[in-house]
């Protein structure tokens, strides 16, 4: 009798600490998130609130952290980098990823749906360094020969890279969302007449309509945040591109290009962390805007 | 009941538990091992105090000092010679303060620091060469251009600068490549960076925008081998076969100079500098061996390794001082 109370109570007191230990993991996302951005506000704010000049900021195209004569900090021809490069691999990406997802989810047979799925993690697997290094080499070449360019660096280069980066999870949450799509409405639409391409197109593709936003606005959030691949492909030149075949420079290269060397507090570690502010303030707007559109869906 | 019901769950992991320390010591064996017999082998003479010699300055010249820190150690294995960067003027305001044996400077003192070194320590400051940094400047093989003089290349890389096509300069590029110049440059706060910038642009004049700024040395050298019309710069110790290096002259029309070594240490290429070496005083014991040590051929061996040129005289042994009094 006691050795059972005795057991019963270790039993209780394990399964409360493993409880408090899954408390603890799960608000240390939050604490994390607010910490990240207290820290990289801190570190921006100084600069931010003494003299940052916001409309250089936003209509400049002169970065010119390092300048003996006159420092300037116009950061528009990064801005535009960052938009043009991932309005491009959107661009390519969305009609790709959808159109893997539809099939995936409708048309596929079971065996290759598998074998299909697990590829695809892996392409969501490879690490980004290992994309740049294609662009830089094979893509690079590839462009060089293809369109006769002037630079193999260049929007086009780095829009398909992050095209190919942002398609697996494009792929995988957009499959979800159709899959989520109660089987009533196939069975409907198919009874009513329909063919197969109209049950996706009229039927399945609104009825998963939260679903596929909310895949594609997580791949987008992907291509802004996405820093390595993009130093490598996209030529790191600023300028406001005139076509796809130009080198641009986008704002998360410019952070990981500069931030090492700047000193530790100067104007340009500070700058570097408004951008970082920037960056953040995108991606956040992106990924809530991503969130509610889901929640959409789960209320319906 | 209660022992049995235990026992089966702790079983697979107590199987876990053990696969995994068989793991770690297999791993961790060779380690082991290792560290073991490195003890034992007669590295630290008497296992004395190690000597420290603090080694501060250029950024340029950190990863070639790190080098010779990490391959000194080999050689006299007493000495620990502790290297950080921060720019050559932190290398100089350190010396000036006497907390550093010896600063790293990729550029000579100004008789202003040297005076103050003077007065805050009461040492003169001692100037040792210790190699060259040498820029070249690349372009594709296939591309027709020899030679180019520093005027224009300020026109290419300067703000406002008037020179954009490859025609402005004369040249037509085999292939139908495209006739836009594409300059390859570094990222802004490289060492390479700012010491092209001075050298070719002056010390108001900025950059143009639109260069394409690689983060590293070779990476530069790739581009431009890939690049029908790439344009870029680059120590000279980067070159590979791929890419054409153009002789440079000093002013439009004089003569141009081979981006050789022999070119370098005599001091008719245009676009190199020295790197130095400064102790207060005479450097102490450790101090002086590792400075003999670092022109010796083995030394001098690490700065062409580091993509830097080497002083001339590779086989002298000896100490050389540039300063103004004679070494004891």
């Amino acid at each position: 009798m006691r050795l059972r109370e005795l057991v019963n109570s270790k039993e209780l007191l394990k399964e409360w600490m493993i409880e408090k230990l899954i408390w603890i993991c799960g608000i240390s996302a939050i604490f994390f998130v607010f910490g990240i951005f207290f820290f990289v506000f801190r570190e921006g704010a100084d600069y931010l609130l003494r003299g940052f000049k916001v409309t250089e900021f936003f209509t400049s195209i002169e970065w010119y952290p390092t300048s003996r004569t006159q420092v300037r900090y116009g950061a528009l021809a990064l801005i535009t980098g960052t938009f043009s490069v991932t309005l491009l691999a959107m661009f390519i990406a969305v009609p790709f990823g959808l159109g893997a997802a539809v099939f995936i989810s409708e048309f596929c047979p079971p065996r290759l749906r598998e074998s299909l799925k697990v590829i695809i993690e892996l392409l969501a697997a490879i690490p980004s360094v290992v994309w740049g290094f294609i662009g830089l080499t094979i893509m690079n070449s590839l462009i060089l020969n293809l369109f006769s360019a002037p630079i193999g660096l260049n929007v086009l280069n780095g829009g398909i890279i992050l095209a190919l980066m942002s398609v697996p999870i494009i792929v995988s949450i957009g499959e979800d969302a159709l899959k989520a799509v109660p089987d009533s409405y196939r069975e409907a639409s198919l009874a009513l007449g329909c063919t197969r391409w109209q049950m996706i197109f009229r039927v399945l593709v609104p009825a998963a309509r939260n679903g596929l936003l909310a895949a594609v606005l997580l791949g987008v959030g992907r291509a802004v945040g996405e820093t390595m691949a993009v130093l490598m492909a996209t030529g790191h030149s600023i300028r406001i591109p005139g076509g796809v075949l130009e080198p641009v420079r986008t704002l998360t290269a410019t952070i990981a290009a500069e931030l090492g060397e700047a000193p530790v507090h100067s104007d340009h570690y500070q700058v570097l962390f408004i951008i970082g502010i920037l960056l953040f303030s995108i991606t956040f707007v992106v990924n809530l805007t991503a969130d509610l559109v889901v929640r959409g869906i789960r209320r319906k | 009941m209660i022992t049995a019901f235990r026992r089966s769950r702790r079983t697979p992991i107590q199987r876990i538990c053990k696969r995994t320390a068989c793991g770690f010591l297999l791993l961790f064996l060779p380690i082991v091992i290792s560290a073991c017999l490195r003890g034992r082998s007669p590295d630290v003479p008497g296992g004395g105090v190690k000597t420290v010699i603090q080694n501060t300055g250029s950024d340029t010249m950190v990863n070639l000092a790190q080098a010779w820190a990490e391959e000194y150690v080999t050689i006299a294995p007493g000495v620990s010679v502790e290297v950080s960067g921060g720019g050559s003027g932190t290398g100089i305001a350190a010396l000036i303060n006497g907390t550093v044996d010896i600063a790293n400077c990729s550029r000579k003192m100004t008789p202003d620091e040297r005076e103050r070194a003077k007065t805050n320590t009461g040492k003169e400051p001692r100037e040792f060469l210790v190699g060259f940094d040498a820029l070249a400047v690349f372009v594709h093989p296939a591309n027709p251009m020899d030679e180019i003089s520093l005027d224009q290349l300020a026109e290419i890389y300067g703000e406002k600068g008037a020179i954009t096509k490859w025609s402005d300069l004369g040249v037509r590029l085999p292939l139908d490549a495209p006739d836009e110049m594409i300059l390859v440059s570094r990222q802004s706060n490289s060492g390479t960076y700012e010491y092209f910038r001075e050298a070719v642009l002056g010390k108001k004049r900025d950059f143009r925008l639109g260069t394409i700024d690689m983060h590293g040395s070779k990476d530069v050298v790739e581009l431009v081998a890939r690049t029908p019309g790439a344009i870029g710069y680059s120590g000279m110790g980067y070159a590979t076969g791929h890419v054409k290096m153009l002789s440079i002259s000093p002013k439009t029309g004089t003569r141009a100079y081979a981006p050789t070594i022999a070119n370098t240490q005599n001091g008719t290429y245009p676009v190199a500098r020295p790197l130095l070496m400064y102790t207060l005083g005479a450097p102490n014991e450790a101090g002086e061996k590792y400075l003999q040590w670092i022109f010796s051929a083995h030394g001098q061996k690490l700065v062409a390794l580091s993509g830097y040129v080497p002083l001339s005289n590779l086989a002298e042994p000896s100490l050389q001082s540039k300063g103004e009094e004679e070494l004891p």
